[in-house]
């Protein structure tokens, strides 16, 4: 039995539904009823086993069970129960209010398995409200153009749309048509999005004025020259240095990420305070270092496959 | 600071050249004296902060934060100055402490002392924000790294209050930070400063590639572009300065040459070694950069290394301008001129006698002399005007050469490609079969090479050595580079003059690569 096997597994247990950690062609596939959804939307008929959050079964002498990570909808830790000893798989995860997913769980173990994409003490996301107001002031300001927005077509568009309604804007959001179904699915496991328009194929003038999200591969794309005049912003927590959202063309950076940032990774440590930590992916050497001068036991898996260094 | 900050905030971030004029401009024309005149001068590249220096605030950021993270976060920002600001955060708040004036952060740092100096930056750190403190120590390193140019720089001056740019270029290398006089005259309270009375800097007349075009011999004339330093020097008779390429003033690293220039006038030309070593072209022109450098030299240095100019052009004869006249007058005057120079020191750089191009091709590809970096093309009536302007001057540079070598060692780039693996150690076959570096590239490829590279990079890494990959040797390069000279400090006996990736040459098995002796053939 694996965890978020990169390869085809006859058993997988699937932390959530981004690409990188839910793969197709798996035989039996256990995972939270929301992660299952993702996956038939995106992989056709998914054969699976729902687990809800706090849910479990039992498998060769292992129990298993699942807990909300606070990443996207539906993003779980594993916990693994063996003879009185306790192993938490993160997957990814975050610790603040999303309104898009569960609240992450603390989940007492004695192995923890963490993440560390923003394994590094350069990163610390702002809280999201003032990210939120620096992407309306902008949108007020061009409202001759438009502004687009690169987020991920799984979660942070969600999180940002929902986030935007949150503080007041109930105008119609432009997305893009690639993202349509996902919100459609969102919407159906009860996440209010508001008036979502399709903005692939509306003329030029329908668009003066619009606040597009789209995915961050949309940016630099032909889809984008259509746009009229856009101010492009990118929703992603590698926003935070100044010279990444320079190379990606960005000229709105909004640090908004579905990680937790390095004072999240290094106070859940200290939270949980497992006898060892392994950490599987990002900058598994920071997190370490840190974890050494706390006298905590750590070691990296050098685990392949991760896009580590890719949109979070 | 604050308005300092969000303007080097709003630069980073936009792309458009005429957006990033403007802001430039209104904060300009909005902020008081002397902070503008900072501004602008960090801005442009002017602005020296002696007492600090990288390595104080990497000394700074030592006390603060644990260095095994530090270098670890540095590596992957790729930017010391944003590594800290960004690190900062960590950091206790201080209760709302006033942000200082940018007036005031360049007079405090300027009159502390270098031990002082990392403590001074801390406290200034601590009363600023995150943007901030990104700003303090991108002025106070140097750097700014937003983009800008100096020549943008002062086209958005020259534009804030409705002047010429080429005005503002004619007395901005006689001014000095904060620019008082400059804003004064651009406010209209005073005349043009009038430097004429001082040794100061004219900018160079610059030329763009000759690309497959053909130029009439009648209306061009051909003269030999030599391989040492570009250099300027401006005398009143009781002042003698000397001027690199930018600028920066470096009689101190050249005296022999300011104590023998005994005209009065600006002339342009190219400085070089003299004698046996001008055969190794290539070691004297590395004796020459090392000797740029420095603030002064020993006469043991001097008498290593005879240098003299070979002089292309005359901007000024005395106190006549001569800058509007067409080339060939100045020509003229250049060579009454130069006759009256020390010729141990100063020469004329020959005018080649062609029948027409294709005589001239030949002569260029015939030419041997290892000083020589090409032809230059100069429009007989063009008269000498600042910058790279269309269809004047044109370079032709003798073709590089080409070598295939294979991919060692990798390293992430800095700024913009920060995060990316872009700077490749590449080396050639040795006798006994291992392969021994050559040399070191880090420019030639697109950006979509450069993914495929930094992919190729992270996929074939067998080994780490703090910020370096060692890679799979599988990857062939072809490497364009303008010569190959001997070298004792690599373990290949070789160097290469100005490397660049050429081609990927993903088809080509890595033992088919160039050996070190196919390098060492080429040796001119």
């Amino acid at each position: 039995m694996w965890i978020d096997p990169s390869r085809p597994a006859e058993r997988a247990l699937v932390t959530h539904g981004h690409a990188d950690h839910a793969r197709s062609g798996h035989g039996t596939v256990w995972a939270t009823p929301e992660t299952l959804a993702i996956m038939a939307l995106r992989y056709g008929t998914e054969m699976g086993t729902p687990m809800s959050y706090g849910s479990g079964f039992e498998a060769g002498g292992v129990k298993i069970s699942f807990h909300p990570a606070g990443h996207v909808l539906g993003s779980a830790q594993i916990l693994l129960e063996h003879a009185g000893e306790r192993v938490v798989v993160t997957g990814d995860y975050k610790r603040r209010a999303d309104p898009t997913c569960e609240l992450f769980e603390p989940v007492p173990c004695d192995v923890l398995i963490t993440e560390a994409t923003f394994g590094l003490p350069v990163f610390t996301h702002p809280p999201i409200e003032g990210e939120i107001a620096k992407l309306l002031e902008s949108r007020e300001a061009n409202r001759e153009g438009c502004v687009v927005v690169g987020a991920y077509a799984l979660g942070k568009a969600q999180r940002v749309i929902a986030e935007l309604r949150r503080a007041g804007y109930h105008e119609p959001i432009y997305i893009h048509g690639a993202m349509q179904k996902m919100c459609d699915l969102y919407e159906a496991h009860g996440i209010a999005l508001g008036e979502l328009v399709i903005a692939t194929g509306l003329p030029k003038a329908a668009l003066r004025g619009a606040l597009i999200v789209a995915p961050p591969s949309a940016l630099n794309d032909r889809w984008a020259r259509r746009l009229p005049d856009p101010v492009t912003a990118m929703a992603s927590g590698w926003m935070r240095v100044r010279q990444r959202a320079r190379q990606k063309n960005i000229e709105l950076p909004l640090v908004i990420s579905d990680h937790a940032d390095w004072n999240e990774l290094t106070e859940t440590l200290l939270e949980l305070r497992p006898a060892e930590t392994w950490i599987t992916h990002g900058r598994t050497d920071a997190l370490g270092r840190w974890c050494d001068l706390h006298q905590l036991k750590a070691r990296a898996l050098d685990l392949v496959g991760r896009e580590d260094e890719d949109e979070g | 600071m604050e308005r300092f900050a969000a303007l080097i905030d709003g630069l980073v971030y936009t792309r458009s050249r005429d957006t990033k004029v403007r802001l430039i401009a209104d904060y300009l024309r909005d902020t008081p004296d002397p902070d503008r005149g900072w501004a602008l001068a960090a801005l442009a590249g002017t602005l020296s902060i002696a007492t600090v220096k990288n390595t104080a605030i990497r000394a700074m950021a030592d006390e603060r934060f644990d260095p095994a993270l530090f270098r670890m976060s540095r590596d992957y920002v790729g930017d010391t100055a944003e590594t800290v600001a960004l690190l900062w955060d960590q950091l206790p708040h201080l209760p709302g402490t006033r942000p200082p004036t940018l007036g005031e952060v360049v007079d405090l740092l300027n009159n502390a002392s270098r031990a002082r100096a990392p403590s001074l930056l801390a406290e200034l750190m601590d009363r600023l924000d995150a943007n901030g403190r990104y700003a303090l120590l991108k002025l106070a390193s140097g750097g700014m790294r937003v983009g800008i140019s100096a020549r943008l720089a002062k086209t958005a001056f020259a534009q804030s209050f409705s002047l010429s740019v080429d005005d503002v270029e004619e007395v901005w290398h006689a001014l000095r930070p904060p620019y008082t006089e400059l804003f004064a005259w651009g406010e209209g309270k005073t005349e043009r400063p009038d430097p004429s009375k001082t040794a100061f800097f004219r900018p160079f007349m610059l030329a763009h590639p000759l690309d497959d075009v053909t130029v009439d011999l009648a209306d061009f004339a051909a003269e030999w572009k030599w391989d040492g330093i570009r250099i300027q020097i401006a005398s009143t008779g009781s002042e003698t300065r000397l001027f690199s390429r930018g600028g920066d003033e470096v009689s101190g690293a050249f005296p022999e040459i300011a104590a023998a220039f005994d005209g009065v006038g600006v002339v342009d030309g190219e400085l070089l070694v003299r004698g046996e070593v001008q055969g190794g072209e290539a070691a004297s022109f590395n004796a020459l950069q090392q000797r740029l450098g420095r603030k002064t030299v020993t006469p043991a240095m001097q008498a290593e290394y005879p240098v003299f100019v070979r002089l292309y052009d005359i901007l000024f004869d005395g106190e006549d301008d001569l800058r509007a006249q067409p080339w060939h007058r100045r020509r003229s005057q250049l060579e009454a001129f130069v006759a009256s120079l020390d010729p141990v020191r100063f020469d004329l750089s020959g005018i080649i006698e062609a029948r027409d191009f294709e005589h001239l091709a030949e002569i260029r590809g015939g030419s041997r002399d290892a000083a020589i970096e090409g032809v230059m093309l100069k429009r007989r009536d063009a008269p000498y005007l600042a910058g790279r302007k269309v269809g004047l001057w044109y370079k032709w540079k003798r073709e590089p050469l080409v070598a295939d070598c294979v991919m060692m060692y990798a390293q992430r780039g800095s700024g913009k490609r920060s995060s990316y693996y872009s700077d490749y150690t590449f080396g050639c076959w040795s006798e006994d079969g291992s392969l021994l570096p050559v040399g070191k590239a880090y420019s030639g490829f697109s950006d979509e090479e450069l993914k495929w590279l930094d992919r190729f990079v992270r996929n074939n890494t067998v080994a780490r050595f703090g910020p370096v990959r060692e890679v799979e040797k599988s990857l062939v390069l072809e490497v364009a580079f303008d010569a190959v000279h001997e070298s004792k400090r690599h373990k290949s006996g070789i160097a290469m003059r100005f490397p660049r990736i050429s081609r990927l040459r993903r088809d080509k098995p890595a033992d088919e690569a160039d050996r070190v002796d196919t390098l060492k053939a080429m040796i001119g």
